[in-house]
């Protein structure tokens, strides 16, 4: 921190040309796993709106193999996670370490070449479990041969991520930092062992379930709240022009995340020694600590009255330490960003309470297995990361282009479509799933019976699903038109610069 | 001040301490499970699933069957039962000790209990309590029973006879406990449905089988052929509505066998140590052998 606050001789417009700078190294990169993210978002909430439908009709494509409903569901969360969250969550990371840094991303060529890769190891993953290749295991459901090429694109990506950070100027860090730094080597960790020991080396008998466990919890629990946080904790400050209001209560929920949030996900059902789920119901209490931590912190600095008093004590790095480029403050509305991540730190809020209770309450055993957790996790995905993310890519992408998205008024459109969608997605499966474990707890009432009276809330849940792939729709329109816009005009301008010759006036040629 | 190495070491040793308890530990304690013996008939447990079953795992696997079914009973409480097998020879002490068991029993009642063995005298108990009436009981060489009696919601709807335990999926690749109760729970369908062919005729056209069951059919597992000289002894015997044209039949692929194997060879019921229960013992066979 201290070269940037006693270094007078940085003026703004230097700052503002460096940012520039730090843009355009991200420009490529980014468009490329921002697009293709998108594009496996709308790929994704197809195939989870042909599921959705098989409970209005078993029969629905029943006949295909690859598309009942053991086949398509995995499909889904597998373009959503692998797809969408992990290569947009890379793309805003990137940008972060970036510009929170100071430093130019490294190579970004090379990142590009990983992102195609990652696309290529998606792609085959999620064509494999439509042929009925998957591994068997939840949320790692790509077979080794795909699970090998997502393996070599992430490393391809966050290694230069790695590289970036080592080179950022200045050597005091934000908090955003902590938990991207993290997230970045956290991934290729689990998913090794995961492949590692579940699929190239498989061990024996039930310690498989257990690391099965360990990974989803890892990935999803962890992974993505690493980098959902880190946007949430950079965002909130900066699109309201407020500080953080306390740097170290965000230091504090990265410690309590990666310390608590790790050990969960072992179900007490789970036929292990029963020191596992134990220590996971515990660990997964403990996280109440850093959900309530962030809840805090986003609402106190959101209440904040005047922005320029609102100087926490604590901390010089409790502003992300870069300016705004010149003239681009007016560019892009900041009010659906900050909406989109408002929605998403709610969501972050209550998906890791009903997490909390669930444990808690969950004495008699069943409701882990009803459609309450279905909901939760779709809550902690979906309601939180993938809409911090919308957020993030709405602020990022007009900075990289440098001009507005061509839809903008469709921003406003996706955002309601989004966050109907989640709510007519998420809270039928919640009600769902709390009578269901009610209706378990009664031995007479036969299975059928009770599946039967699920499908009422499962069948509201479809409209959800729809909401959600026409919110998919514009948003990957709008991306898609943004970087065709940015490319014609830069086409148009190349075209104008080589041909500018020819069409000088003849006096001035000769 | 540079936090680059401490947030490295903070990472680290975050995960490195997650990985070590819910992966090597885990590893250390369950990776070299054994079979074990079930307690009291000492039968060798598990014992690996037929080849056909074995790929029929594969199947189950390939059609993401653990996306609505979970292979995991809970088991919520233990309780004991009590159960007097024989009066022995004090007929008269026996009676004394059951009205001091049971003090609102008429004399008749317990004379009627005593006519009508083996008579369950306590259920749902604590151990304490079994002890204390089996101790009771004791008189005259009467043989008295502790039966153990795993409860809890899963239980009660016959899902299962015990929680499951390590050892039920001692030899299965991938492990598939399922997260989802969509569908009934199938750690023990072999129990449930015995019969090869009522999984076939139920993954073909489910709603013949279970009235309005939302589960889809799986026909792509069956192929329909024409009957050649006589009709296939694998062929489905379908309803009307569904049979297809005359000289056609239904017939399962092996794909659909193996899945039936492996769907009747899911019995996690044996009584083990640490998942103990007492099962009733089997009717004896019926011989000519005069009575005793």
């Amino acid at each position: 921190m201290t070269d940037a606050t006693s270094s007078p001789s940085r003026t703004n417009a230097s700052q503002a040309d460096a940012t520039d700078a730090i843009d355009a190294s991200c420009r490529v990169p980014l468009f490329v796993l921002v697009l293709s993210g998108a594009l496996w978002l709308v790929i994704g909430s197809m195939f989870a709106l042909v599921a959705s439908i098989k409970f209005h009709a078993p029969q629905f494509l029943a006949d295909s193999p690859f598309l009942t409903y053991g086949r398509v569901y995995p499909a889904a969360t597998n373009s959503f996670l692998y797809g969408f969250c992990l290569q947009v969550g890379l793309a805003v990371g990137l940008w972060l370490i970036a510009r929170l840094g100071g430093a130019l991303l490294a190579q970004p060529w090379l990142i590009t070449v990983g992102a195609m890769l990652w696309n290529l190891g998606v792609t085959v993953g999620v064509l494999a479990i439509l042929a009925g290749n998957n591994t068997g295991f939840e949320n790692l459901e790509m077979p080794g041969y795909a699970a090998v090429i997502l393996f070599l694109g992430y490393l391809m990506i966050g290694l230069w991520g790695v590289v970036t950070f080592h080179r950022r100027r200045d050597r005091g860090l934000f908090v955003s930092q902590w938990f991207l730094f993290t997230a970045l080597f956290w991934f290729p960790w689990i998913y090794s062992t995961a492949n590692l020991l579940l699929i190239s080396f498989p061990v024996r008998g039930v310690v498989q379930a257990v690391i099965a466990w360990w990974y989803s919890n890892n990935l999803t629990v962890v992974w993505l709240s690493l980098v959902g946080l880190a946007a949430v904790f950079y965002f909130v400050p900066k699109l309201t022009r407020r500080e953080l209001h306390s740097h170290y209560l965000a230091l504090y929920t990265y410690w309590m995340l990666i310390l608590f949030a790790s050990w969960g996900g072992i179900p007490n059902t789970a036929p292990v020694p029963a020191w596992m789920p134990v220590t996971s119901t515990v660990a997964t209490v403990l996280t109440v600590i850093p959900i309530l931590a962030v809840a805090l912190n986003v609402f106190w600095t959101l209440r904040a009255q005047d922005p320029a008093s609102n100087r926490s004590a604590d901390a010089p790095s409790a502003s992300p330490p870069e300016a705004e480029p010149r003239g681009r403050n007016s560019r892009a509305p900041s009010f659906f960003p900050l909406a989109f991540i408002v929605v998403g730190v709610f969501a972050f809020v209550l998906a890791g309470l009903s997490r909390v209770v669930g444990v808690l309450i969950d004495t008699n055993q069943t409701l882990h297995f009803t459609w309450f957790a279905r909901a939760q996790s779709l809550l902690n995905i979906y309601g939180f990361l993938v809409m911090v993310l919308f957020g993030s890519v709405y602020y990022i992408l007009p900075r990289l282009a440098g001009m507005d998205f061509p839809f903008a008024s469709l921003i406003r459109v996706h955002f309601l479509l989004a966050l109907l969608g989640i709510l007519v997605l998420v809270s039928p499966l919640a009600i769902g799933g709390g009578i269901q474990t009610v209706l378990f707890q009664n031995p007479d009432l036969a299975s059928v019976d009770i599946a039967k009276r699920m499908l009422p809330f499962l069948r509201v849940s479809t409209t959800g699903d729809l909401f959600l792939l026409l919110g998919h729709l514009v948003f990957l329109g709008n991306l898609a038109g943004l970087v065709w816009r940015f490319y014609r005009a830069r086409a148009a301008a190349a075209y104008a610069v080589a041909t500018a010759d020819l069409f000088k006036p003849a006096e001035a040629r000769s | 001040m540079n936090y680059g190495p401490l947030l490295f070491l903070a990472a680290f040793f975050a995960l490195a301490g997650s990985w070590f308890g819910f992966v090597l530990t885990p590893q250390l304690q369950l990776g070299r499970l054994q079979q074990t013996n079930s307690i009291p008939s000492g039968a060798t447990y598990p014992v690996a699933r037929p080849g056909l079953a074995r790929e029929g795992l594969d199947v189950y696997r390939a059609n993401g069957c653990a996306s609505c079914h979970s292979q995991q009973i809970g088991q919520t409480a233990t309780t004991c039962d009590v159960v007097l097998a024989d009066t022995g020879t004090n007929q008269a002490a026996m009676k004394a000790a059951l009205l001091k068991l049971k003090p609102d029993w008429s004399d008749s009642e317990a004379r009627q209990a005593l006519g009508s063995l083996p008579q369950t005298l306590l259920r749902g108990a604590t151990r304490e309590e079994a002890d204390a009436a089996m101790k009771t009981l004791n008189v005259g060489g009467a043989k008295v029973q502790l039966w153990i009696v795993p409860g809890g919601p899963d239980i009660a709807r016959g899902w299962g006879k015990r929680r499951t335990v390590a050892e039920d999926f001692l030899f299965d690749y991938p492990v598939m406990p399922g997260s989802l109760r969509a569908g009934p729970d199938l750690a023990n369908i072999g129990v449930r449905q015995s019969d090869p062919n009522w999984h076939l005729l139920h993954l073909y056209a489910p709603r013949v089988e279970v009235r309005d069951s939302p589960m889809p059919s799986f026909r792509f597992l069956f192929e329909k052929r024409r009957i050649e000289r006589a009709r296939s002894p694998d062929a489905l015997s379908l309803p009307p509505e569904l049979a297809p044209e005359p000289g056609y039949e239904i017939v399962p692929r092996l794909q659909a066998k193996a899945l039936a194997a492996y769907l009747v060879s899911l019995r996690a019921d044996a009584p083990l140590f640490d998942a103990p229960l007492t099962a009733p013992a089997p009717a004896a066979p019926a011989t000519n052998a005069p009575a005793k």
